[in-house]
């Protein structure tokens, strides 16, 4: 009896349909290893319309992610890349965002505000030499450089929440910051702070400023990449909704700059 | 010491080394094997008529397969080795067959370093001291251990992972202070070199690269031979506001010293991680070198080797301190062939250049200025944002990146192992980190002309000229060693461990080792009195990170574009971490 149990359990827990997303245990707003971030919530949507358990493989997002993860065969997926990102396969987008201007309430919004030139700018920088986020890009072209401090993707949290910790500590009157980080850390601010997406700005030369997100698999695994692309389509509003929970400020695609 | 005080006694009539090194012939106490970092050694017994006699004596399996940079280093009757990530030291006991493991160390490097370390988790080697020996390990720490027993003997964090510091750089012991620098300068790292007393671990001093005089410890006995490296702050100046503060300047290679001007030559990484034109300025102190006090770290002179680097040319080459006849005089200089394609011979009392002289094809600068000592960039060939930029040459890795080259007071001829890598630069490689969209810089590195990627050169610094020239299919990502036998060693990235004439660059000898070449060969001898030569397998590395890494072929941006030029590789080698030791029957 007893043996016939565990056999029966075994066999329904081998049956069980389970897909790997890796993701970041500490990256708000996307992940958390408690279980929250909006990317967790989504991986859990996705796998449920597929009939499968999300399994959830805790990877710090830093070079060589893919490697190690996707191409190491630790998961299959990996929620959250940008369409155009080339080591993985992507499905459709699920969201598309772009950089906001984050400031004290009536603060700078745009690119085009005056008062940017006497403003302390803070912009994200990432970790390849040579290489900025966009919008430190649109301010070297409207030759804002002295008043533009980078934040560097490693250090104690993520960039953007130490942009914010600046902007509170009146260290900085503006910071441009990824549309979904911007919302969820101002929102957390010490201080009042509004969020105003950015517009498009000149002088980017073709860099795009606007990026739509979607999950990677691994390259060739088109199988795989359809199912998620099905379920993407399917649970649209449940996604919209998550995304809406956490302020992510969407944009249509064809907006201009990519 | 048995016989070798003698042997070195006949040794000192030969030739002159400014560093008079207490080490006897026969020993390897650090990477470079001296102070002036020549990696000469004066044993006789192999020579060029008998080197192709050369036998392996034993061989032991480190078990680590990621790539071996670092030096095997001899004190007395033992061998110390030091494996990449984690770090492990084996004292191996030269008197027993087969050098049996005395003992081995485990620093318990943290993991979490290896995510961090831009190219490979590669360690360039230990060094010993008064009866210590010192590691650094990728996790940012310095060990000190009892040569004798492997003992723990003190240990000291200097930097934060977290921050993308990482340390891969052999230590240098001078006066009772063990000098280390950091590495990450891709990561938004401020770059550092630091003194330790041996004896305790406690920092005696840190110089930044950037920054104000204070933190870069420039003060009144700074005097620079050029006039553009005077002036107060210029480690704030030459930047914008607060850059300077993840300006890199990371401080990760070879380290030399002069015992009679008391003087420690580092150099210093490129600028980063910022875009060029956000970064306008020269960006001081980077990418160039410094000579310091070691008791108080206080700079003396720097010069800058590429002003407002923007091709990732790191500064941090070796200086081999020799005394060279020059313009009818005997000058002390220093030799650096440099990222940037040139190789320099600098008068180490003042920082002045002497000559500098390409030693591969480069378009990115039209030479340096021998009245200012600047630079001459090539406009056309600075990256820009939206911008692709062709035939940038060198590419990253520089006319030569980490691997050290070697001088012989004999042949008066430096030998200089060396890639031969352009690039072209891209900027719309869509990218991510840490939930952050972008899109970077896609380099592509490609073979440059004459369809070869490595060469190992002996160049004649007085005469301003290449004398020979030895070309391989890969970069020649090994450290050279050459004897008093007129004996040059290197290794090479498809797996030969190569002996050549050092006059004349005749291969006289080869053994395939089961990986690729990319450590530092050393010589010594053994307590049966025969002379052995020494080298680690085990590609990796920047360039070989394709291999040790298991890197995707297809993927040409990875390893920060090498692996574009180093597709095929992995048919040619695999992973490996293995001793090998020769000797004459």
């Amino acid at each position: 009896m007893l043996v016939a149990a565990a056999l029966a359990a075994a066999r329904a827990h081998a049956d069980e349909r389970v897909v790997r997303f890796c993701v970041d245990p500490d990256n708000l707003p996307y992940s958390n290893a408690d279980g929250s971030g909006f990317e967790v919530r989504i991986a859990r949507i996705v796998a449920a319309d597929m009939h499968a358990r999300a399994q959830l493989v805790w990877f710090p997002l830093k070079r060589f992610f893919v490697r190690k993860t996707l191409k190491a065969g630790l998961c299959d997926v990996i929620p959250g890349v940008p369409v155009g990102f080339d080591p993985v396969l992507a499905t459709r987008a699920y969201y598309r965002s772009t950089y906001a201007f984050v400031s004290r309430p009536s603060g700078p919004a745009s690119f085009d505000d005056p008062r940017l030139s006497r403003a302390r700018i803070g912009v994200q920088l990432v970790s390849n030499d040579l290489a900025t986020t966009p919008p430190g890009h649109a301010l070297a072209a409207k030759g804002m450089i002295d008043n533009v401090r980078g934040f560097v993707a490693y250090g104690d949290g993520p960039a953007a929440q130490r942009m914010v910790q600046a902007l509170a500590a009146g260290e900085l009157d503006t910071a441009v910051i990824w549309g979904p980080q911007a919302a969820y850390f101002a929102a957390r601010a010490a201080v009042p702070l509004q969020v105003k997406t950015a517009a498009v700005p000149p002088g980017l030369d073709g860099i795009p400023f606007q990026y739509s997100i979607a999950m990677g698999v691994k390259r060739g695994n088109r199988a795989l990449r359809d199912e998620l692309d099905a379920a993407l389509a399917r649970r649209h509003d449940e996604i919209r909704a998550v995304l809406a929970e956490y302020r992510v400020p969407l944009v249509e695609a064809g907006g201009g700059g990519s | 010491m048995r016989r070798r005080v003698a042997v070195l006694a006949a040794a000192c009539t030969l030739f002159h080394l400014p560093a008079a090194l207490a080490a006897a012939d026969g020993e390897w106490p650090m990477a470079s094997r001296d102070y002036a970092g020549t990696r000469y050694s004066p044993l006789t017994q192999v020579t060029a008529q008998n080197v192709g006699q050369l036998r392996l004596a034993f061989d032991f399996d480190t078990g680590v397969r990621k790539g071996q940079e670092a030096a095997p280093i001899v004190v007395g009757d033992t061998m110390y080795v030091v494996t990449p990530f984690p770090n492990y030291v084996f004292a191996l006991d030269l008197t027993k067959p087969g050098a049996n493991v005395k003992w081995k160390f485990d620093p318990k490097t943290k993991a979490s370093a290896q995510g961090v370390a831009c190219c490979d988790v590669v360690n360039r080697g230990l060094a010993f001291d008064g009866g210590r020996i010192f590691l650094n390990t990728l996790d940012t720490t310095t060990i000190a251990l009892d040569a004798a027993t492997g003992k723990e003997l003190w240990r000291m964090t200097l930097g934060d992972i977290s921050k993308g510091e990482t340390v891969t750089m052999s230590p240098l012991v001078v006066k009772g202070k063990v000098f280390v620098g950091n590495s990450g300068g891709e990561m938004g790292v401020r770059g550092w070199l630091t003194a330790l007393d041996a004896a305790t671990g406690k920092i005696a001093w840190r110089a930044y690269s950037t920054g104000p005089d204070k933190d870069v410890l420039i003060g009144p006995s700074f005097n620079p031979h050029y006039s553009g490296d005077k002036g107060q702050d210029l480690g704030v100046k030459t930047w914008p506001p607060e850059a300077w503060k993840i300006g890199g300047g990371t401080v990760w290679s070879f380290l030399s010293y002069d015992p009679e001007l008391d003087l420690v030559f580092s150099g210093t990484g490129n600028p980063g991680p910022w875009n060029p034109e956000q970064r306008p300025g020269a960006n001081k102190w980077t990418s160039g070198i410094f000579a310091r006090r070691p008791d108080t770290g206080e700079a003396i002179w720097y010069y800058q080797w590429s002003p407002h680097d923007v091709h990732d040319y790191d500064g941090v080459n070796e200086s081999v301190l020799v005394d060279l006849p020059l313009g009818g005089s005997k000058r002390k200089v220093l030799l650096h062939p440099d990222r940037n394609g040139y190789v320099y011979v600098v008068d180490r009392t003042t920082g002045e250049v002497i000559s500098a002289d390409p030693y591969v094809y480069v378009t990115s600068s039209y030479g340096v200025d021998l009245g200012t000592g600047a630079l001459r960039y090539n406009e056309q060939k600075q990256p820009k944002g939206g911008k692709t930029i062709h035939d940038i040459c060198p590419g990253s890795p520089g006319g030569k990146d980490w691997q050290p080259s070697a001088w012989s007071p004999r042949t008066k001829l430096l030998y200089i192992p060396h890639q031969n890598i352009c690039q072209d630069a891209d900027t719309y490689e869509t990218s991510y980190i840490a939930g952050t969209p972008y899109v970077g810089t896609d380099v592509k590195m490609k073979v440059g002309p004459g369809g070869f990627r490595g060469q190992f050169d002996a160049w004649d610094p007085v005469a301003r000229k290449k004398v020979w020239s030895i070309s391989e299919k890969f970069p020649v990502w090994s450290g050279a060693l050459v004897t008093a036998g007129d004996v040059a060693f290197y290794g090479t990235m498809d797996g030969f461990f190569k002996a050549v004439d050092a006059k004349t660059g005749k291969v006289l000898w080869q053994f395939r080792t089961e990986s690729g070449v990319i450590s530092q060969p050393v010589s010594y001898q053994g307590p049966d009195g025969k002379q052995y030569i020494a080298i680690l397998d085990g590609v990796g590395g920047w360039a070989g990170a394709v291999v040790s890494g298991d890197l995707d072929i297809r993927d040409g941006g990875a390893a920060n574009g090498f692996v574009n030029v180093m597709r095929d590789l992995p048919q040619y080698t695999k992973k490996g971490g293995k001793l090998y030791v020769f000797t004459l029957p």
